[in-house]
């Protein structure tokens, strides 16, 4: 059914229909919305789970990495600081191989504090062992949720599924979204976890125990393996859900207006939305523009990137996100992935944008567009800086 | 497209207001999107709001910098933020304020803003008639339904009783009937 649903309410209501068993989490700005509303549908008895009260998030993370360890669907969600406070947790439930899933509602990291969005949070977990999707609106975000259990529980990939969504600017915002009614089509969907190993007292296992030099490096090589080949599971679990509830927003990536294009934006999350507007209105005066968008960023779809991009001259990657002492990530790695594949006839440019929720506007995109066209090479630069502010803060 | 920023003070329901005033626009079969300015909300700082509404689905999420039409919850708000910025020749500007139009006028200072876009509604006085309390979104929300026409009133009412229940919904729902009233030259008891 068609409704109009906040996307904290949009995630929840996705989240209510995978049915997990256990859920903790610890209120933080821009998540807390999405916790409210599970922790009401627990209290109302609409959703027949455990909802464990924590006093941090490090004990969030731990509480679902117990749970899955004994084979229940699990689900918790963050942001920012929290996310970072609950990171020695998911290396130990990607190291364990558990199935958790969890919302990141992008925030800035401090100092300063910053409640409000970019991608810092999420891209400092990059190489946790954690699936990363990103959600470009907010049914999108409803349809990911779904799909991050299909592809955590599937027996070849058993990780951790992230599902990364915009604090704010998706969480806060009001939109349509089509939910699904019947929860039965879920469950043929998602069928129950069936894990082959559990903490169980009558068949007593150990998790994350000792890794002697003797076996550590070939526990990290399947963990590596594992993420690695989810990217065939992404995509089935991506045609499935179209299959059933007739909803596709890509799989691995999602190219859009491509097909003649010589200028490509990639980007992730919310906003693909003003960007795909800005390049409907420079198609329609005739330039060859198009739309890349990162939906995994872990597993890292090198191939399907390289492939995409080509044919084209000029690889705009806007990113809200920085590797302090080096530039940008996604564009450090499309290039990488260009390199791996001896292309080299793409200019492709990077551009640090909107962090801590510094709004991107169409005209920054207009803007941008025509200054990347004539740059080569640039490697995270900071675009649309307020020069006069430079000069007072420190 | 048309778009709507709402100014309003926190704890005045500019949030709900454009969560509301969305919905609306759903039922009336439109698409739609509404959003906090995302700012750190304190009782009594100012706040905005957004509400979009398209024949088509709406796919950007840049703040509205350009509007179709402004709503002023507060009228005080008007020395010290910017509340025209931007908006679009043909818009309008909607203030809850019982104050002379001349004397409203002379506060903006420039002739952008004048009688042919400038709507003064007094909100609160409805409000305090019918609800007895101070809250004037759902007022504001009748008359926007009134000046604009780009939502029913029926959908207006139909969401403002699903957002706050039976009681307090039926008694909002009315001020915004008797704002739309009041706005289409039923001004009977006010």
């Amino acid at each position: 059914m068609k409704k109009v649903l906040e996307g904290s309410m949009a995630i929840s209501d996705s989240i209510r229909m995978a049915e997990p068993k256990v859920i903790s989490a610890y209120p933080i700005t821009p998540q807390t919305h999405i916790v409210e509303h599970l922790s009401q549908m627990v209290a109302d008895g609409d959703l027949k789970a455990e909802y464990v009260m924590v006093e941090s998030e490090h004990s969030a993370a731990s509480v679902v990495l117990g749970a899955s360890a004994c084979g229940v669907r699990t689900y918790t969600a963050t942001a920012a600081q929290g996310l970072l406070y609950m990171e020695e947790v998911i290396y130990n439930i990607a190291g364990m191989r558990l199935p958790v899933v969890l919302t990141v509602a992008n925030r800035a990291v401090s100092a300063p504090i910053s409640i409000w969005n970019d991608m810092q949070d999420s891209m400092a977990l990059r190489d946790s062992g954690a699936i990363q999707l990103v959600a470009e609106n907010n049914q999108e975000a409803y349809d990911m949720h779904i799909q991050a259990y299909k592809i955590a529980e599937n027996p070849n990939v058993m990780l951790p599924v992230m599902v990364c969504v915009d604090g704010f600017v998706l969480t806060h915002t009001f939109e349509v979204v089509e939910t699904i009614d019947h929860i039965e089509k879920v469950r043929e969907y998602l069928p129950p976890l069936n894990m082959e190993y559990t903490l169980d007292i009558n068949n007593p296992f150990s998790f994350g125990t000792v890794g002697e030099p003797s076996v550590y490096i070939e526990t990290r090589f399947r963990l590596s393996n594992a993420i690695n080949n989810s990217k065939s599971v992404i995509v089935d679990a991506a045609n499935d859900y179209r299959e059933m509830f007739g909803k596709y927003e890509g799989a691995l990536i999602d190219p859009y207006k491509m097909d003649d294009a010589d200028t490509v934006i990639v980007a992730m999350g919310s906003v693909l939305g003003t960007i795909k507007d800005v390049v409907d209105e420079l198609r329609e005066s005739g330039k060859k523009i198009g739309v890349l968008k990162i939906r995994s960023f872990r597993p890292f779809p090198a191939d399907e990137i390289t492939d995409a991009l080509k044919n084209i001259k000029n690889a705009i990657i806007i990113e809200k996100a920085v590797s302090l002492g080096k530039g940008g990530i996604l564009s450090c790695e499309i290039r990488d992935a260009l390199y791996q594949h001896r292309i080299n006839s793409v200019n492709v440019n990077g551009y640090i944008m909107g962090l801590g929720g510094r709004d991107i506007t169409p005209k920054n995109i207009y803007d941008l567009i025509i200054k990347a066209e004539k740059q080569e090479d640039v490697d995270g630069e900071f675009y649309g800086l307020n020069n006069e502010l430079l000069n007072k803060v420190f | 497209m048309k778009e709507v920023r709402i100014h309003g003070r926190g704890g005045q329901g500019s949030v709900t207001m454009a969560s509301i005033l969305a919905i609306s626009f759903f039922d009336d079969g439109k698409y739609c999107q509404a959003f906090p300015s995302f700012g750190s909300e304190r009782t009594g700082a100012p706040v905005q709001a957004f509400a979009r509404v398209s024949n088509t689905p709406i796919r950007t999420r840049h703040q509205i910098y350009d509007p179709d039409y402004v709503i002023v919850q507060d009228v005080t708000l008007i020395t010290s933020v910017p509340v025209a910025k931007g908006l679009k020749d043909s818009g309008k500007l909607i203030i809850n304020t019982e104050a002379d139009l001349k004397e409203i006028l002379k506060k903006f200072g420039d002739n952008k803003i004048n009688e042919t876009n400038i709507i003064l509604f007094p909100a609160l006085k409805i409000a305090m008639k019918i609800l007895g309390k101070p809250i004037v979104n759902t007022t504001l929300l009748g008359a926007f339904s009134a000046i604009t026409g780009e939502v029913s009133i029926d959908s207006v009412k139909q969401e403002i009783e699903a957002r706050f229940g039976s009681k307090l919904g039926k008694i909002n729902a009315d001020a915004a009937q008797a704002a739309y009233d009041y706005i289409k030259g039923e001004k009977i008891g006010f």
